[in-house]
């Protein structure tokens, strides 16, 4: 076992599962657990929560390029606690884990940043509001003006986003029921982000507008044992309804969700209101995956396709998962973002 | 004549009988006497029991016998090449009873010379070397006698040759010349013309008697051959060992 | 049938005990000293792999201050705040059990895996956060490992051996704590997949410079000269081993040739034979391969401490004395040993293949063959004449080596008639009949003996050859020293403040301080190191110049030219006259070339106040101290108490140069030990040709026993025979080894390594190596003399026996 496979392993609550690493997916050893009714307080808990295992600020976007191409992209910060609390220096036991991509119809690029805390090199402010790793950054308000970069091998990005709406707490009051055993974590959203800006791609640059999603979401204790992944969809529909939807794999398959109305008024999807069906599958650049769903919420009506932008999503990463633009065509139109783990 | 051993009940007398007399004399001037001579190999059986035989100066005297009869070791105990383990040799005055290793070899070296059927030659060495070696070896080579003898021999042209270059014949008359060019008192042959056709074999045969005569010296010859047997001057035939 | 014929077939080996084990020894032997060769080059090699993988330290460009001082976490926040992508490391010096050792703490959260952490924390389970957090895991070795575990101030051990000797891995933040330097940082690693758009470091950080990876290079170019000496030796033992193979299996089946006539003329198809015949010769060489491995990981347990130590202080390369078993080794010494029993083993089944049911026993030709031994001559001559042209066509090491295995080979070849040669002088001479046999007769030994006295020929000449060159390189070696090391210390500051304290604190004290000052220029493709020095006496008495114009000193001293390495010399082709670029705009004129021996990188010299002119801010921390011996290790010490220097600061010539010495005696004594081995093998082989010779030797005494010499005069002659055939061997095998010298010294050190040493000749070593070969060669006859003393002489009378 190598050390930076551990970290993953760590932040990684599917591969922790799927690897057999019993215990972490239920035991708490010390951190903090999340409790229903506990109230979230804005602009504090934008930071990091340290006493947490596990955290991340997650940004999709669905984005238009100048050139008429449809593009997306995702930011990601991890957090993961070896133990709880956080210490000045290189000693410091909490590990920060940054992903990001850009995703075109043909290709996909991406790249990972690792890092400890204590020493800066990356971390999160609550206000005014900054995420970072190295010199990928995040800030701005989450209720106002942002800015988002990150760079790799073969791509930079820069985008402006402006908030549209309000924050988004999932489940009840953003405690989110992960599995029928009780797992849980504190989950809310920023799903109304109007984004313009530049993405530096190897064939040039392109300049883009689109839709941006925050996921923000921590927990110690996030998954069941039995639990091997998941596939998780935010969707922006033409009618500027948002839909989350995730179904958990296990042992029996738990569904959740949230449907957004454009006021931003959030209503729970309960285990079982959400139906995913797979309806084709295919194998590029990574095992094979579902590229194409019938995604069906029937107590709103819902009854569409969502298809891959780009079949070869795939995060090229210590632990590879899918992670790409979505369309939605049937009873609603849009677009979103489609996230994938634990496929082999 | 010949003097009969035979340890049986009736030996002691026939050998008082025959030891008698002239016979006594006779010993005084023998240049070779095999006395009571007997032999056996470790782990086997006996390959002479109670042997005797004499032989004087210029004298020739075949010894035939059986395949296995003791002839040919006889003849090796003789040319002073292995040991005895019973009774007494004296050559030209010698007790080989008083030799060591290095006497017996110089008794080969200097006084008797040896034909054997096969593999007398040195390999490396040239018909010339060879010739001369003996002779050179006991120190008292004398060219002109080896000259007379290769003449005689008619190996004057091979004599740059090497061993392996001559046929059989030639072989043994290179082993006869070297034999004869040292002028041993004795010169001792075992089945010389054994591996040569009958022709060869004669003409051979007829060379050694020749040079022998001339030289006066004393032959010992082991062979199956009655025919050969009977062109010396006297024969003994062995059978089991003894000489009968 | 078949089972009949086998037990029939290997009946042999019962009555023969003595030669099966000759033959399995042969086989043992020649597998075993190759085997141990390759296991100590593999093992040493695979050393220097762990240490390079370890740091992944010389796969990537490395980042430090130019100043040489530590850096901060600031500066490392800086790069990666602006996408530089670096690992951090954090390098010092701990004492253990009175030795140091380094330590290594390398972030191990942003750097690469690292073999050894991974396959540690694979063995023993590591969580994260006992490898990360207080009070942190360090990794080495296990000799070290157990050092370190009594210790109760450090963190605890983990042992893996995939961390070189003498050094301990382990996170950064683990480093800080036992270092006691927190918030250091010793240089960054630039680490693969840089983001686009990246800032030019002179941008963000221009206090630091990028040092270009250096690559392993450097160490296996230097090593590669020790591991050819070993491997020359392992093949040549090979050879050798196989030599005896060769006699032993002639042997055997010339004394079974009646009983495969007999088997045959029973109806066995030769088919069938030869499939038993290589089955037999398969299992024995199975076994022989087996005991050669067991013998050969010996021989390299035994060998391996001596040549890692050779390793690490002559190069620096981070060998370990320790063998482990690795399955290529086990299965390419198997092959070896079927190969080379199949090898050795071919021309006599190939006769055997052809041989008539009805031929009669072996009839041997006596007479010298003149056309035979000329045609192996100028077979032999034309094999040197290829070596040769191909050496003076091609270039470089290859063509070294061709030249080198052509005057081996042809040397070999062209041994048996150059013997045949001095016998038929030696004819000329001998007087007497026995003297005359005695010479004729080594010339009918020579077709069978040929081979093994090849074999000593080449044990011979490559003990002289490599001998020569190690003795050489050390007299070289020693002599350079003694000239570049002129200062009667040296002292290495912190920094440049101290630096100028230690200057003022000397000067009254001493008789001269000589600052040493140098600055690293990356121009082509290799590093050029440019080393400013002030006028000294005892550099213009003493520096190492092999090549120089006039007044060369005083045009250094005064700016006018510089002074180059050799290695640079030879590489670029600049000598005395040669102008020579030092950085971009900065040239100079070459006045001198000096030896440098053990350095890959091109070196010059100029006078320091033009290096000043070029790059004003080289450190100044490095100091030679001249003063009278007897007062140095005073000085030394009151030195090191007044500025509280650590324990390497100050570093005695006396010291330096006895090291140096120490480790070159190690060289000495692995060469010296192979060499003992391979004469051992080569008086083997003679011993199995004598054997094998026997039963033909018999028809060649036996008349001259015959005709009045006892068998102890024989016997005596036959040691005495055996004796002069070395002797002139080894006559013949001096120049064969002066020449392999000069190949070795001249040839495949200017192609390898770019410098060239001086021969010297020790003829004291050939007279020990000339009666070594008399003893060996008298030792193998002693068994085969004793045995024609004791030979009954029913024995040679057979001889003579008529069949009937």
């Amino acid at each position: 076992m190598k050390i930076r496979a551990l970290l993953l392993l760590l932040l990684w609550p599917w591969a922790v599962s799927a690897q057999g690493f019993a215990g972490l997916g239920t035991a708490a050893e010390g951190f903090a657990v999340p409790e229903r009714g506990v109230e979230l307080h804005f602009p504090a808990d934008h930071g990091a929560h340290p006493d947490f295992r596990i955290e991340w600020w997650y940004l999709t976007a669905t984005l238009d390029g100048a050139d008429g191409r449809d593009y997306g992209l995702q930011w990601t910060l991890f957090r993961s606690a070896l133990k709880p609390g956080e210490q000045e220096g290189w000693q410091s036991p909490q590990i920060w884990m940054g992903h990001a991509a850009v995703t075109t119809p043909d290709a996909h690029y991406d790249t990972e940043r690792l890092s400890r805390g204590g020493i800066g090199q990356a971390g999160v402010a609550a206000s005014p509001f900054r995420a970072w790793i190295d010199e990928w950054e995040m800030s701005g308000d989450p209720l106002g003006a942002m800015r988002l970069t990150a760079a790799g091998p073969d791509f930079v990005y820069r985008l402006d986003m402006q908030a549209k709406g309000p924050l988004v707490l999932h489940g009840d009051r953003g405690y989110s029921v992960k599995s029928q055993a009780g797992q849980a974590s504190y989950y809310y959203s920023q799903p109304f982000l109007h984004v313009s800006g530049t993405l530096d791609l190897p064939e040039g640059p392109v300049a883009v507008t689109g839709s941006a999603w925050i996921d923000r979401e921590w927990s110690s204790q996030p998954l069941s044992d039995d639990q091997t992944g998941w596939d998780w969809f935010s969707l922006v529909l033409d009618d500027n309804t948002r839909v989350m939807a995730f179904r958990l794999r296990g042992s029996e398959d738990f569904t959740s969700g949230t449907w957004i109305a454009p006021d931003g008024t959030a209503t729970p999807l309960a285990n079982g209101a959400i139906r995913t069906t797979p309806v084709r599958r295919a194998a590029e650049n990574g095992p094979e995956v579902p590229v194409e769903w019938h995604l069906e919420i029937p107590s709103r009506g819902l009854d569409v396709q969502v298809s891959a932008l780009y079949a070869g999503a795939w995060m090229d990463t210590s632990f590879p998962y899918w992670e790409g633009p979505v369309t939605v065509t049937g009873s609603h139109a849009g677009r979103g973002y489609l996230e994938m783990t634990g496929y082999r | 004549m010949v003097a009969i051993g035979d340890p049986g009940l009736d030996s002691a007398a026939c050998h008082a009988m025959f030891a008698s007399g002239s016979n006594r004399k006779k010993r005084r001037t023998m240049l070779l006497t095999v006395d009571h001579v007997s032999k056996t190999y470790p782990g086997g059986r006996p390959v002479l029991r109670d042997a005797s035989i004499s032989l004087a100066q210029g004298e020739s005297l075949s010894l035939t016998g059986e395949s296995g009869s003791g002839k040919s070791t006889l003849l090796h105990l003789v040319a002073a090449l292995d040991g005895f383990d019973a009774g007494e040799i004296t050559f030209d005055g010698t007790s080989y009873a008083t030799l060591d290793d290095s006497g017996r070899a110089a008794l080969r070296r200097d006084r008797v010379a040896l034909v054997f059927q096969q593999f007398n030659l040195i390999p490396s060495l040239t018909v010339a070397q060879n010739l001369a070696f003996h002779a050179r070896l006991a120190g008292r080579h004398d060219p002109a006698w080896t000259t007379e003898i290769t003449g005689r021999l008619g190996l004057s042209g091979v004599l740059g040759h090497y061993p392996e270059q001559l046929s059989g014949g030639q072989q043994q008359r290179v082993a006869i010349g070297r034999a004869m060019s040292v002028r041993p008192k004795l010169l001792l042959a075992d089945e010389p013309t054994g591996n040569l056709d009958e022709v060869a074999a004669s003409a051979v045969l007829d060379l050694m008697l020749e040079l022998v005569r001339l030289s006066g010296t004393a032959l010992l010859l082991v062979t199956h051959s009655q025919s050969i047997a009977s062109r010396l001057d006297r024969q003994a035939h062995l059978s089991g060992g003894r000489v009968a | 049938m078949i089972r009949a014929a086998t037990l029939a077939f290997w009946s042999h080996w019962r009555r023969h005990p003595v030669q099966l084990l000759t033959l399995v020894l042969g086989i043992a032997l020649a597998t075993g000293l190759w085997s141990a060769v390759q296991a100590i080059n593999a093992e040493a090699r695979a050393s220097y792999a762990r240490a390079a993988a370890q740091l992944g330290a010389d796969k990537f460009d490395r980042l430090s201050r130019s100043d040489g001082k530590p850096m901060s976490v600031a500066e490392y926040l800086t790069l990666r705040r602006a996408g530089w992508q670096v690992a951090a490391v954090l390098q010092g010096t701990l004492r253990v059990d009175g030795a140091s050792v380094t330590l290594t703490g390398i972030d191990l959260v942003a750097a690469p895996d690292l073999p050894a952490i991974a396959e540690a924390s694979a063995d023993s389970r590591i969580a994260p956060l006992d490898a990360l957090t207080a009070p942190g895991l360090l990794f080495a070795n296990a000799d070290l490992a157990r050092a370190l575990g009594d210790r109760p101030d450090l963190p605890p051990v983990i042992e893996t051996a995939l961390v070189p000797p003498r050094r301990i891995l382990t996170d950064i933040g683990t480093a800080e704590a036992v270092l006691n330097s927190t918030g250091q940082i010793s240089y960054l690693l630039v680490l693969p997949d840089q983001p686009m758009g990246r800032p030019p470091l002179t941008e963000i950080a221009p206090d630091l410079t990028q040092e270009a990876a250096r690559g392993t290079q450097d160490i296996t170019r230097l090593t590669d000269s020790f591991h050819l000496n070993l491997t020359a030796f392992g093949l040549l033992s090979f050879v050798v081993g196989l030599f005896i193979v060769h006699g032993t299996v002639g042997l055997s089946f010339e004394q079974r040739r009646p009983l495969i006539r007999t088997l045959r003329a029973l109806g066995l198809p030769m088919r069938l034979l030869m499939r038993l015949i290589l089955t037999e010769l398969l299992l024995l060489a199975l076994l022989g391969g087996v005991i050669g491995l067991a013998l050969g990981y010996l021989v390299a347990a035994a060998l391996l401490p001596d040549v890692a130590a050779t390793l690490r202080g002559l190069y620096g390369a981070p060998a370990e004395g320790s063998v482990s078993l690795r399955p290529i080794w086990l299965v390419s010494g198997l092959g070896m040993a079927v190969a080379g029993t199949l090898l050795a083993s071919a021309q006599t089944l190939w006769r055997l293949s052809r041989l008539p049911i009805l031929a009669a026993p072996g009839k041997h030709r006596w007479s010298a063959r003149p056309r035979a031994m000329r045609n192996q001559l100028l077979i032999g001559l034309a094999i040197v004449a290829t070596g040769i042209v191909t050496f003076a066509v091609a270039d470089g090491l290859i063509a070294g080596f061709a030249l080198m295995a052509g005057c081996l080979l042809g040397a070999a070849l062209a041994l048996p008639p150059a013997l045949a040669g001095l016998l038929v002088l030696g004819k000329q001479m001998a007087r007497g009949p026995l003297a005359e046999w005695i010479v004729a007769d080594m010339r009918t030994q020579l077709p069978g003996l040929s081979l093994a006295l090849m074999a000593l020929l080449l044990a011979l000449a490559a003990n002289i050859g490599v001998g020569t060159m190690v003795a050489s390189f050390r007299l070289t070696f020693d002599g350079w020293l003694d000239q570049r090391l002129t200062s009667t210390y040296y002292v290495t500051a912190r920094d440049d403040a101290q630096g100028t304290e230690l200057a003022n604190w000397l000067a009254p004290r001493s008789d001269a301080v000589l600052p040493i000052r140098s600055a690293e220029i990356t121009t082509g493709t290799y590093p050029l190191f440019v080393y400013g020095i002030v006028d000294h006496d005892s550099y213009r008495r003493h520096w190492p110049l092999i090549a120089a114009d006039a007044d060369v000193w005083d045009r250094v001293m005064t700016g006018q030219a510089a002074l180059i390495n050799e290695q640079m010399a030879r590489r670029d082709g600049l000598w005395p006259g040669s102008t020579v670029s030092l950085a971009p705009g900065w040239e100079m004129v070459v006045a001198g070339v000096y030896s440098d021996y053990g350095n890959p990188t091109g070196q010059a010299i100029v006078a320091l106040d033009r290096l000043l002119a070029h790059f004003p801010d080289v450190p100044n921390t490095r100091f030679g101290v001249h003063l009278p011996a007897d007062r140095a290790e005073q000085q030394a010490e009151a030195l090191r108490a007044a500025f509280d220097l650590p324990p390497g600061a100050v570093i005695m010539q006396q010291g330096l140069k006895a090291q140096s010495r120490a480790i070159f005696e190690k060289t000495f004594l692995v060469t010296g030990a192979l060499n003992v081995l391979t004469l051992g093998v080569a008086g083997f082989a003679i011993l199995t040709s004598l054997l094998t010779l026997w039963s033909q030797r018999l028809p060649q005494l036996a008349p001259v026993w015959a005709l009045g010499l006892t068998r102890s005069g024989l016997a005596w002659l036959e040691l005495l025979r055996a004796v002069t055939l070395a002797a002139m061997t080894a006559l013949l095998a001096v120049p064969l080894g002066l020449v392999l010298a000069w190949l070795l010294l001249s040839v495949i050190n200017v192609a390898a390594f770019g410098w060239q040493l001086p021969m010297y000749l020790f003829p004291f070593d050939w007279v020990k190596l000339f009666a070594l070969a008399l003893l060996t060669a008298a030792i193998a006859a002693a068994l085969p003399m004793l045995r024609l003393r004791r030979l009954p002489p029913a024995q040679l009378l057979k001889v003579f026996a008529n069949e009937n």
